[in-house]
């Protein structure tokens, strides 16, 4: 466990210590922030909807740009040989750095607490769907790391990994939009496979065992392929 | 200390590590030779656990290197190929970073680092961003970060590539320091460095072992014919050929350059290990010839090394 801590600990460092986790954080808040707030007044109504209903969207351009360069970079330098040979097993090298992903995320959005304090003075804010909206953004977003990283894994190009690691997520966000493609029997699973059904859930303020047990799923696959594929370049 | 059966490693069809045996006992440096693509790196790989083996088994100590290799991890340094460090780091950074990671506390990290800082003479660089340093600043740094835990077995992947001879010089004094306690495993193909600091040597050639000896045993086998090398002006080639073929061990003369005016040379080629220096200069100083070189040479390691891994 303490592997895992300092192995996290050296990757969020990194991410602060350069400009990516600045320049990250700040387009993604430029991003939510212009498109909820440039629709917020017709409503006329305070709550957070619509900048939870962005956010998967949002998050699968921005996560796997966080998390590209987590195993490639160490693949391409070939620091990953030497990480890998000091005493810490697979697992503590990729949970720390699925720890790191997921704070990062956490870190970015932790600014845009300051929307429902903002809005809670101009209405009456109901805090169940907040709360809800922003455990699911957490449970999201690790999903997406997870998935981040199983596109990191499996290149040494960083770009590929952005691009792959984007698809995915971007899939995952859409599916559910696209059933009519689908053949009716196949409906109902398709559906379930949508991340942003399960998140919109969540946002609503519903807590169902259902969507949790969904993201775990999606958070445990990810890392597995990671693992399967980091344990075939060896 | 170490115990390698039949190991061999399979790149899809391609057989880079072919069936290997070896063992390395405590406090040995061994070197590791042989041409590019001959299978040191990838051995070295699979002793570190970096690289599962297609087939045999290591044994470090009493552990199996499929079961216990975290404790094997905790007792081998290792310095991969031109020191893959991470750039965005600074060296103390990086330095603090792995001292955490072999499980160091506060009080032993600092100290740690100090005496590796002055063992690998780091001391200017410790606030550089490690992206910054040159080749063999990251070199150093990256033996540093093998030496870290102080650990008993030490393997460095080509430790002196690509450094210049100043450099070359102080990591060799380096790793004999280590090689005084600790078990050194080193590769290169370069053969100087082989002579100046193991004591035994693996050659590789194609996934196999084709010499594995002490230095000096090394040497003796193959030093069995052992050539005289003399110049000698006013004189020819026939006379001198004349008058040595009759020494008893002498298999064979030739010449290897004659100029006008010049001197001649010519090689003597004796039999076994028997020393014909005194013979053949109380043969010549009964003739008016004028010696102005006279020196015996037995066979380097590079005409072993020639010899065993060339290509038929």
């Amino acid at each position: 466990m303490h592997q895992v801590i300092r192995i996290c600990h050296k990757e969020l460092k990194d991410y602060f210590i350069s400009p990516i986790a600045y320049i990250v954080i700040s387009i993604f808040l430029l991003v939510t922030g212009w498109f909820f707030f440039t629709t917020f007044f017709y409503y006329n109504q305070a709550d957070l909807r619509n900048f939870f209903n962005l956010l998967p969207i949002t998050f699968s351009f921005l996560i796997p740009a966080v998390t590209m360069r987590l195993f490639s970079e160490e693949l391409n330098v070939g620091s990953y040989e030497m990480l890998l040979t000091l005493p810490v097993t697979f697992k503590d090298i990729l949970l720390g750095k699925f720890l790191a992903g997921v704070l990062f995320v956490a870190a970015a959005l932790v600014p845009t607490f300051a929307y429902p304090i903002f809005i809670a003075f101009m209405g009456q804010l109901e805090w169940g769907p907040v709360a809800g909206g922003y455990l699911g953004a957490l449970l999201l977003g690790a999903s997406f790391v997870a998935v981040g990283l199983f596109a990191s894994s499996l290149t040494r190009n960083q770009i590929i990994a952005f691009i792959v690691g984007m698809a995915i997520c971007f899939t995952l966000t859409l599916i559910d939009k696209m059933l009519f493609f689908f053949p009716g029997s196949l409906l109902g699973v398709i559906g379930y496979l949508g991340a942003d059904f399960h998140f919109q859930n969540i946002a609503k303020g519903i807590i169902d065992s259902r969507d949790i047990v969904y993201f775990l799923s999606v958070v445990f696959i990810g890392l597995y392929s990671t693992h399967l594929v980091m344990q075939k370049t060896s | 200390m170490i115990h390698i059966e039949n190991l061999s490693k399979y790149y899809r069809d391609f057989c880079a590590v072919d069936q290997i045996n070896l063992d390395i006992k405590k406090g040995e440096i061994l070197g590791l030779l042989g041409p590019n693509g001959a299978g040191k790196t990838t051995t070295l790989r699979m002793l570190t656990g970096y690289f599962m083996p297609t087939s045999g088994t290591i044994r470090v100590k009493d552990y199996q290197l499929d079961e216990n290799l975290l404790e094997i991890k905790k007792l081998m340094g290792y310095l991969p190929e031109s020191a893959p460090l991470y750039h965005s780091m600074l060296v103390y950074d990086y330095l603090d970073y792995v001292a955490g990671l072999r499980g160091l506390d506060k009080e032993k990290k600092i100290s740690r680092i100090r005496q590796l800082v002055d063992l690998c003479g780091l001391d200017e660089i410790m606030h550089r961003s490690i992206s910054e340093l040159s080749k063999g600043f990251n070199q150093r740094v990256g033996l540093a970060h093998a030496m870290m835990d102080d650990p008993e077995i030490l393997i460095l992947d080509e430790p002196t590539s690509g450094l210049d001879p100043n450099q070359i010089a102080e990591i060799r004094k380096i790793i004999r320091q280590i090689g005084e306690e600790k078990t050194v495993i080193l590769s290169t193909h370069i053969l100087s460095e082989v002579e100046a600091t193991c004591d035994r040597v693996v050659i590789l050639d194609k996934g196999k072992i084709v010499a594995n000896d002490r230095m000096e045993n090394l040497k003796q086998s193959a030093g069995q014919t052992h050539f005289i090398h003399l110049d000698i002006l006013k004189a020819n080639f026939q006379e001198v050929r004349d008058r040595l073929r009759g020494i008893e061990g002498v298999t064979g003369i030739e010449k290897i350059n004659e100029k006008p005016n010049g001197p001649l040379s010519v090689q003597v080629a004796c039999k076994s290990a028997s020393d014909l220096r005194e013979t053949v200069y109380q043969e010549i100083k009964q003739t008016d010839w004028v010696l102005i070189e006279f020196h015996q040479e037995t066979k380097t390691l590079e005409t072993i090394f020639r010899e065993l891994t060339e290509e038929d």
